[in-house]
């Protein structure tokens, strides 16, 4: 058993990294991963703000631990073909944890967030974070950085569309038949777009 | 692949479900949040619709507040006494029957009512409100286009010849349509009450007329009529103390526009005029008998 761990890495590289999960690889408008909670969740700005947290937390965590357990456990033993059984069960245990957290802490944000909560635990945005630190390579700081940035981008764009779709309802003359949903994966599409802007952008 | 591999695969992942459990196990002592038993038993007890009628957000939010002491066992109006009582089962509290109530529009215009402009807007009503105080010439009435209608989740209240109409059976006086009025026309009232004023247009006889045959003109008609001193002429328009009223309609039958419920029919308003005019012709005999009476004891008191 030999443990093989990634490079350390420099700060201008997990900074690049970092504006790199938020905005030119953002899980959801350009990945589209992650799709149904952002979908679920992007009615009202406040929920969409708790989901967001909610995820980051999750990411961060889940970014962490699979960290571990890949280099720690997996790798070593030569169980590759693991990965995704074995993340997705550290996943699933986070998310309960966070969940009982925050039945207890913060009850009114439990009961916004309602049966989004744990579906978290299927939410492939975190999955897809997991296993792209391992893919990269990325080392365990830039792991966690990746995850809380890929976290925080899920946020800006649930966010984002969230208070789009709060205008739409509120204000917008939609034709009959686009009304709810339709013209929500319009707009969606709309944004995904917008950031397509951002990809070949690179800082440092 | 040799039999190692498969071992090693199954017991890592044996073990790390075995290890995630404990410490779930344990998280959920440390994070456990104390839940009241009674509230799930309560909110069972509950119809579940979470119409907001009781005025707590949905039925787990009176469930708690029942529980917590913040609002009464009968504080759900759908549910009736039927869920008061097991709520009170569970509780172990005695329950003050509540009468059931129902929401009642306070309107009779309709097609009587005269319209000043043909509204072609939005078909609803608050819109039209805004659009030149309404379609119609009368302030007060209602405008027939039915957000009420739209309010009522029980199918129990709609438009009928132009004016709100709620169906007592069907009413669960949540108070969704009481709130949609944007013209507060509808009011929730004890079921046993059958006698209202179905007008609230608190403007002068002559402007009624002019809107409306079936306004109420505050003639005070019904006033004289009452027996029991419950029903008033308040700001121009005749209003019914329900605490006082015995249903016994006599202010229905009185009332010369016909704007107080349940409207009678032509016969029975004739047989009151004659009872009414027999009761006149009965207290003037009176009167000039006591007047006789007292000239009679006149002389004999000058006499002493």
């Amino acid at each position: 058993m030999a443990f093989n761990f990634p490079d350390a890495m420099g700060l201008t590289e997990v900074l690049s990294l970092a504006v790199a999960a938020v905005l030119v690889n953002n899980y959801i408008l350009v990945q589209f991963l992650g799709c149904c909670s952002f979908f679920g969740v992007s009615k009202k700005t406040d929920t969409a703000i708790g989901m967001g947290m909610a995820v980051i937390f999750v990411m961060a965590l889940a970014s962490a631990v699979s960290w571990a357990v890949w280099y720690f456990i997996l790798d070593p033993l030569g169980l590759d073909y693991m990965q995704t059984i074995a993340f997705i069960l550290v996943i699933a245990t986070l998310v309960q944890f966070v969940e009982m957290f925050m039945k207890k802490a913060m009850p009114a944000l439990y009961s916004a967030l309602g049966i989004f909560l744990p579906l978290i635990t299927t939410n492939c945005a975190v999955l897809g974070a997991a296993i792209s630190n391992i893919d990269n390579g990325y080392s365990f700081i830039g792991s966690m950085v990746y995850g809380v940035c890929a976290g925080v981008g899920y946020t800006l764009a649930i966010v984002l569309f969230a208070s789009i779709r709060e205008r739409l309802d509120a204000t917008a003359k939609c034709p009959k038949c686009f009304e709810g949903f339709p013209i929500a994966l319009v707009s969606a599409a709309l944004l995904a777009m917008s950031f397509m802007g951002f990809s070949g952008l690179s800082i440092w | 692949m040799d039999m190692q591999n498969i071992i090693s695969a199954v017991a890592v992942l044996f073990i790390m479900g075995v290890v995630f459990a404990i410490l779930l196990g344990i998280a959920a002592k440390v994070f456990a949040v104390e839940v009241d038993e009674r509230v799930p038993l309560v909110r069972e007890c509950l119809p579940g619709a979470n119409c907001g009628g009781c005025g707590f957000p949905g039925c787990d939010g009176l469930a708690a507040a029942i529980v917590e002491g913040k609002a009464p066992v009968n504080g759900c109006p759908v549910g009736g006494a039927a869920a008061a009582e097991k709520i009170a089962a569970v509780m172990g509290v005695a329950v003050e029957a509540g009468e059931r109530k129902v929401a009642h529009v306070y309107c009779n215009g309709g097609c009587n009512a005269v319209d000043k402009a043909k509204y072609e807007g939005l078909q609803d009503c608050t819109a039209a409100l805004r659009v030149a105080n309404g379609p119609k010439a009368c302030a007060y009435g209602c405008m027939g286009l039915g957000s009420c209608v739209k309010a009522c989740a029980f199918d129990a209240i709609h438009i009928v010849d132009g004016v709100a109409k709620v169906d007592t059976d069907k009413c669960v006086a949540c108070g969704k349509c009481v709130a949609a009025c944007p013209k507060k026309l509808i009011n929730l009232v004890p079921e046993s009450k059958k006698v209202h004023v179905n007008c609230v247009n608190k403007d002068k006889g002559p402007e009624v007329m002019k809107v409306c045959s079936n306004g109420c003109i505050g003639c005070k008609m019904c006033e004289k009529t009452c027996k029991f001193d419950a029903i008033h002429v308040v700001d121009g328009v005749a209003k019914i103390d329900y605490d006082k009223c015995k249903n016994c309609k006599m202010c229905a039958k009185a009332c010369p526009k016909g704007c107080i419920e349940p409207v009678p029919t032509e016969e029975e308003k004739a047989k009151f005029k004659e009872m009414q005019a027999k009761q006149a012709a009965a207290a003037k005999a009176k009167a000039e008998a006591e007047k006789a009476a007292a000239a009679e004891a006149a002389p004999a008191a000058e006499d002493k």
